[in-house]
């Protein structure tokens, strides 16, 4: 390893202020900075309405920043990019799409060809468990099958970068550590920068190189938290006293900000 | 299998049955009353005039030429009233300037246009086709217009994180998103032409239900008039089960009440 490698996104003073309908203006976000390596896996925890989706869509290009510059592999983001996945709170399928016509939405649009599309598509479906389900229609599928479609989709066209917006915050607890560990297998499968925003303490460390801790009104990185826990974690990983140690750590950040909005 | 029998018998038995029985009471109770047949004719006589019809060669040619008619203006009213939607809503300044009219126009009967168009179009079956286009045309705009502006902010960001352009953002979101609206413009078009090419005949045909139905006035054949009624019964259950089998077919995934079940 050199000295430190140039991010491959860089987030830099990025500030976010939304106009409201009756003219003043509302901090979202507010002198953010965060960097994150190439292949690595980050999360971005927080309470509610600190400006954990207004960060993800702009590095998604979705909104543009108010002051500040995000960039990616040294390119200032300008709008949005093709080698950037996208995965919802929301699957957001298209419920009159097959599963295999949803997952190849991507390659549609970019008119990738087609047959090897086709054969990615089926190999997406088997990584994420959902072979066999190839021509079931969305509404078929229950909460969790329908998110694993939503990120087969998301791998579709092999985006270096993989942004998730709290993707098993409707999920129940089960459905959602069986998925937490299905996320792993694929990340470690495909090694992609994954950026993916979580309410869950547990899910962060549990999956991520280093969590970012949101604090909110306006929005801004708190705390930013190294998870030296060693690879392939597991469900096990979970009573690492690292793991137990690290938990606590970031749990009295939010009982502190919950005491100061006392 | 008995229990099969049982089911349709449940469902079908009692239209049938009820249906029966008013043409039992219409075929009776008038007479029992001194009611004229000439003023109500009873079903036995409408059945008559209808095979009369039938058998003067008057029923299926007419019969074909308003269903030509109205199919033929609801199709082109509606592909229009669609393609209008689509530049409507896709350029703000266009819908700013065409929308005000676009309302006006539809507060305004269009029936009413219909002398003017059998004027300029003439007497064949063009004029009814049009009028059955521009009656179909404004329920299928403003729902196609509804249908298009209606979608999950969330799909639209789906399409521009991949940097879909504006034509495929249309094609694979915007335009399947909004079937079951444009369905229920069709829904209500399909009926209207109908009623378009009807009034077209009535003003000035020399074919069609419509033309047949004035002649049999003319000549105050009330009970032959009865079984044109049938028969345009008959041509808008046709027309409406149409449009129906499409809905079904196209829109499978919107509605409530879906034939398939999932595993949760
Ligand atoms: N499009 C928008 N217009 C106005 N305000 C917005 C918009 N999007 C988000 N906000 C506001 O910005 C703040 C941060 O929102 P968000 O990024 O969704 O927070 P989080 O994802 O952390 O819950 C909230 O107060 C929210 O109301
Ligand atoms: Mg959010």
């Amino acid at each position: 390893m050199t000295a430190v490698a140039r991010p491959l996104i860089d987030i830099r003073d990025v500030r976010k202020q939304f106009r409201s309908r009756s003219g003043t203006f509302l901090e979202a976000l507010s002198d953010t900075s965060l960097a994150v390596q190439a292949k690595q896996f980050l999360c971005i925890v927080g309470p509610s309405g600190c400006g954990k989706s207004t960060l993800l869509r702009m590095i998604a290009g979705l909104e543009t920043v108010s002051g500040g510059t995000i960039e990616i592999d040294g390119v200032p983001i300008l709008g949005p990019r093709r080698d950037i996945g996208l995965v919802f709170q929301s699957p957001v399928l298209l419920p009159w799409r097959t599963v295999l016509k949803n997952v190849l939405v991507p390659a549609e649009v970019l008119k990738l060809n087609s047959t090897s599309s086709q054969k990615r598509a089926h190999d997406l479906l088997k990584l994420v468990g959902l072979d066999g389900f190839a021509d079931r229609y969305p509404d078929e599928l229950s909460g969790g099958m329908k998110q694993r479609a939503a990120i087969a989709r998301a791998l579709m066209h092999d985006p270096d970068i993989l942004l998730m917006d709290e993707p098993f915050g409707a999920l129940d607890a089960l459905t959602r550590e069986a998925m937490n560990l299905e996320l792993l297998r694929i990340w470690q499968a495909s090694t992609k920068t994954v950026v993916l925003v979580t309410h869950s303490i547990e899910e962060a460390l549990l999956l991520s190189d280093r969590v970012a801790v949101f604090a909110p009104r306006p929005g801004f990185v708190r705390e930013l938290i190294d998870v030296p826990i060693a690879r392939p974690r597991s469900a096990a990983t979970r009573s690492d006293p690292v793991f137990i140690r690290l938990a606590e750590k970031l749990r009295s950040y939010f009982e502190a900000d919950k005491d100061a909005g006392k | 299998m008995k229990t099969r029998v049982a089911a349709m018998l449940e469902r079908y038995g009692p239209p049938i049955l009820g249906g029966i029985v008013m043409l039992l009471v219409w075929e009776f109770v008038p007479a029992i009353f001194n009611v004229s047949k000439l003023l109500l004719p009873p079903p036995s006589s409408i059945a008559q005039s209808l095979w009369l019809i039938y058998d003067r060669g008057l029923l299926v040619e007419n019969f074909l030429v308003t269903l030509a008619e109205a199919l033929l203006g609801f199709t082109i009213g509606s592909v229009t009233a669609i393609f209008f939607a689509f530049i409507v809503t896709r350029s703000l300044i266009i819908e700013r300037t065409l929308m005000p009219y676009l309302v006006g126009l539809q507060a305004l009967p269009k029936v009413a246009l219909a002398p003017l168009i059998v004027v300029w179009v003439g007497i064949g079956i063009e004029s009814k086709i049009l009028i059955a286009a521009i009656i179909s045309f404004f329920p299928v705009l403003i729902n196609a217009i509804v249908g298009f502006s209606t979608v999950e902010a969330e799909k639209i960001d789906l399409m521009r994180s991949l940097v879909a352009s504006r034509w495929q953002q249309f094609r694979i979101v915007i335009f399947p998103n909004s079937l079951p609206f444009i369905f229920a413009g069709l829904n209500v078009a399909i009926v209207l032409s109908i009623t378009g090419a009807l009034v077209g005949e009535f003003i000035g045909a020399d074919r069609g239900l419509g033309n047949l139905l004035l002649q049999l006035n003319f000549n105050m054949d009330i009970s032959g008039m009865f079984a044109v009624l049938t028969v345009l019964a008959l041509l808008g259950i046709v027309l409406y089960a149409l449009v129906r089998f499409l809905h079904v077919r196209f829109v499978f995934w919107a509605k409530p009440d879906n034939l398939r079940s999932g595993p949760n």
